[in-house]
């Protein structure tokens, strides 16, 4: 939970909370694929690659979620700035890392 | 969509990915909108960033949760899937921009073709999911 001041006023609509909540389900979803990413890559027994494949795909499972802690924690301002593209394209590029982690696992 | 089309969308979506590593820019043009409907926007960015991590995860299920499929069947829904994932994320970030340089500017949101593309290529794989999974277990 994010800590509120008192005296700030809160938006009838949730609409922090509900970006914050979005955030979260993103890293869930994450998180699942992470764990499948490591289930697919130590299927044949743990091997050096297979052990590489795992930790890159935490690493950027990490990533997302670091992207998303920081992003939480503007959002906690009365008036949050918008996402910074930087930080959106971070996200996508973690995305499409992990797919492309999948494509080599898949071969 | 004409040739000249084509081009113009090529160039937008140059400057576009340009705006995704210089943040600065986009405060340039127009006026701040109201913060709620940029975490609007950043929501939907957000849900097509999930349906991404989603496609990419099928990809993985598939090669998982299908072994006995022929190896050419599995890769190929495998990396349709995890493709699909890849346009999803570029596409998601590209259109979160979109919107965010059309709400400065006080212009209409931009319309896309991509959810109904995307809606065909899904239940594509999904027809090609069940026939393969009917038809190829022997394989």
């Amino acid at each position: 939970m994010t800590p509120r001041r008192p005296d700030v006023e809160r938006d009838p609509g949730l609409q922090p909370e509900r970006t914050r909540l979005a955030w979260r389900r993103t890293t869930l979803t994450g998180a699942v694929v992470a764990v499948l990413a490591g289930k697919s890559a130590l299927h044949g027994g743990p091997s050096a690659a297979g052990l590489a494949a795992a930790g890159l795909c935490a690493a950027l499972w990490l990533g997302l979620l670091g992207l998303a802690h920081r992003r939480i924690g503007t959002l906690a301002a009365a008036r949050p700035a918008v996402l910074s593209p930087r930080a959106a394209a971070a996200a996508v590029l973690c995305t499409v890392a992990l797919a492309v982690c999948g494509a080599v696992l898949v071969f | 969509m004409t040739g000249e089309g084509n081009v113009l969308g090529v160039r937008e979506f140059a400057r576009n990915v340009r705006l995704w590593f210089v943040p600065g820019e986009i405060r340039e043009e127009g006026g701040t909108p109201d913060y709620r409907f940029s975490l609007a926007n950043e929501r939907t960015f957000l849900a097509w960033l999930r349906t991404s991590l989603a496609l990419v995860g099928g990809g993985f299920a598939v090669d998982q949760f299908l072994p006995d499929l022929r190896w050419g069947w599995r890769v190929g829904l495998a990396l349709a899937l995890l493709a699909a994932g890849v346009l999803c994320a570029f596409r998601a970030v590209n259109h979160w921009v979109r919107c965010e340089r059309a709400m400065r500017r006080g212009e209409d949101l931009p319309v896309s073709r991509f959810p109904a593309l995307l809606g065909v290529v899904v239940a594509v794989v999904a027809i090609a999911m069940v026939v393969v999974v009917l038809l190829g277990w022997e394989g």
